[in-house]
């Protein structure tokens, strides 16, 4: 059996030391050992599931191993990340929680998103954590949890109508008292659909020619707000999130292929576009919102 | 109205404008808890209702204000199908009806999605965002002040539109009526969209 060793820390910036392993590995049985996590956050989650879920579609059988004690038990069972890997791993995951206990850190649990009704359901149930979490910790003005539902609505619909594949979405405040010396919000959306570059390739491939392949679809999305419709009234939505997480100062970034862009805050430097990283079929977004401070 | 079969002046009534309550068609057709206008899809559903229940009325021209009033959330795939490619399916000469839109919005929560997707196509539309009816979307300075003339005046006829909006009075006016911001009728004079509401 192949054994993917999942980090102690497992979070947006070093999922992609899992994606390469799976990446590397062929049919038969993958053990995802995550005996020693002890901290994880919605991107790391949404990671082990695509990686799952990746390892499934190349002919593989996903077992996975969680901790059984320590704090990151409690927290994956608020995110509901059992429930979500029973879909996912084989056998289903023995340990799942049917009234998992509410967590005031919690946004919103581990969703998956199939379809248009599951948009529905997650822009209306995350209303009033989101008030309470925006205005309370954020200090963002009342109005944000229009915006942020606005900005959620959009990133669970790229699923729905460019992945064409299954995704999940979470999201989870955060003390990063070390990293930033503040509350931040991190909001994770994932799928394992066809990513940017299939997605846009039959509309727009022609025209970049030899340059075409997933730093430029990413570019074409993330930058010039192309889709792979012929409609100008599309490509709005991460148009809008760029603008309205820019305007909080926050961190979005999106990961497809083997090419992640971002727009990056100042208390975030990093390249906005990297190329060259393990294969990804589908897409990652990674949102961060801080709490707001005074000039 | 420049076009031939658009001369008919708006039918008026005594209650008010034909008035589609969106809150309303979101509450008795999506499956959704909340008052929330989000994903494409719903937004086509919507503006799929709303045409219906414009064939169904009288073939006279119409003032319809598309009421937001009660949606909380507004996302921008929503608002390009209820708003812009409804405006676009309205606009042309090949329009279905005549009808001329009003659309009322809550502050800046709907006005933000409003005027992005208005931007995007082009558009410009007549919208109460609280306070009054305004000009939102892309116009130029000199359509803007005619707009913003002809909505404090409410009407102004033939004969007054160059003094009243100068030497361009007549062309402007006849731009605003051809983007479907503003009435003219067939003797030439304007009246405000919102004029023609408040009397219909």
């Amino acid at each position: 059996m192949r054994v993917v060793e999942i980090p102690s820390s497992l979070d947006y910036r070093n999922v992609d030391a899992v994606f390469a392993e799976v990446a590397a590995c062929g049919p038969g049985p993958i053990l995802f050992d995550a005996r020693r996590l002890r901290w994880i956050d919605p991107n790391g989650m949404l990671a082990l599931l695509c990686a799952g879920q990746v390892a499934s579609a190349n002919g593989a059988v996903p077992r996975l191993s969680l901790p059984t004690t320590g704090d990151v038990v409690g927290y994956l069972d608020r995110m509901e990340f059992p429930r979500a890997a029973a879909g996912v791993f084989q056998p289903p995951h023995q340990r799942v929680r049917r009234t998992p206990a509410r967590s005031s850190d919690v946004l919103l649990e581990i969703t998956a998103i199939t379809t248009n009704s599951d948009v529905h359901e997650v822009v209306d149930r995350v209303q009033s954590r989101a008030g309470a979490i925006l205005s309370r910790t954020l200090h963002y003005p009342a109005p944000a949890v229009v915006q942020f539902s606005v900005i959620l609505s959009e990133v669970c619909q790229n699923i729905v109508e460019h992945a064409e594949g299954p995704g999940w979405v979470a999201a989870q405040r955060y003390n990063w008292t070390r990293r930033l010396g503040r509350q931040v919000l991190v909001i994770a959306v994932s799928d394992v659909g066809r990513g940017f570059r299939a997605s846009l390739a039959e509309e727009h491939a022609a025209r970049f020619g030899d340059r075409w392949g997933d730093v430029t679809a990413l570019e074409a999305a993330f930058l010039m707000g192309l889709t792979r419709f012929p409609d100008t009234g599309r490509g709005q939505g991460i148009q809008q999130i760029r603008k309205q997480v820019s305007r909080w100062q926050g961190l979005v970034s999106i990961r497809s292929g083997a090419a992640r862009i971002a727009d990056s805050p100042s208390w975030h430097p990093s390249p906005p576009v990297i190329d060259g990283l393990p294969g990804f079929p589908g897409a990652q977004i990674n949102i961060v919102l801080p709490e707001k401070v005074d000039d | 109205m420049t076009e031939r079969r658009d001369h008919a002046r708006p039918a008026q009534g005594r209650n008010g404008p034909a008035t589609i309550d969106v809150a309303a068609i979101v509450a008795d057709t999506i499956a959704s808890r909340g008052p929330n206008l989000v994903t494409r899809p719903t937004g086509r559903a919507v503006r799929q209702i709303i045409e219906q229940r414009l064939a169904r009325m009288s073939p006279a021209p119409i003032v319809l204000l598309v009421d937001f009033t009660r949606v909380r959330i507004l996302d921008f795939s929503c608002a390009d199908e209820v708003v812009a490619k409804l405006l676009l399916r309205y606009q042309g000469p090949d329009r279905p009806r005549n009808v001329f839109f009003l659309f009322r919005a809550v502050g800046d929560m709907h006005r933000h999605a409003v005027e992005e997707v208005l931007g995007r196509h082009g558009l410009a539309a007549v919208c109460d965002v609280g306070g009054g009816f305004q000009l939102l979307g892309p116009a130029t300075a000199e359509e803007r002040s005619a707009w913003d003339t002809l909505e404090r005046r409410e009407r102004i006829g033939a004969r007054d539109l160059t003094g009243v909006l100068g030497d361009r009075g007549e062309p402007l006016v006849r731009g605003l009526a051809r983007r479907r911001l503003a009435y003219r009728s067939g003797s030439g004079g304007a009246a405000a969209l919102s004029a023609l509401a408040r009397t219909l």
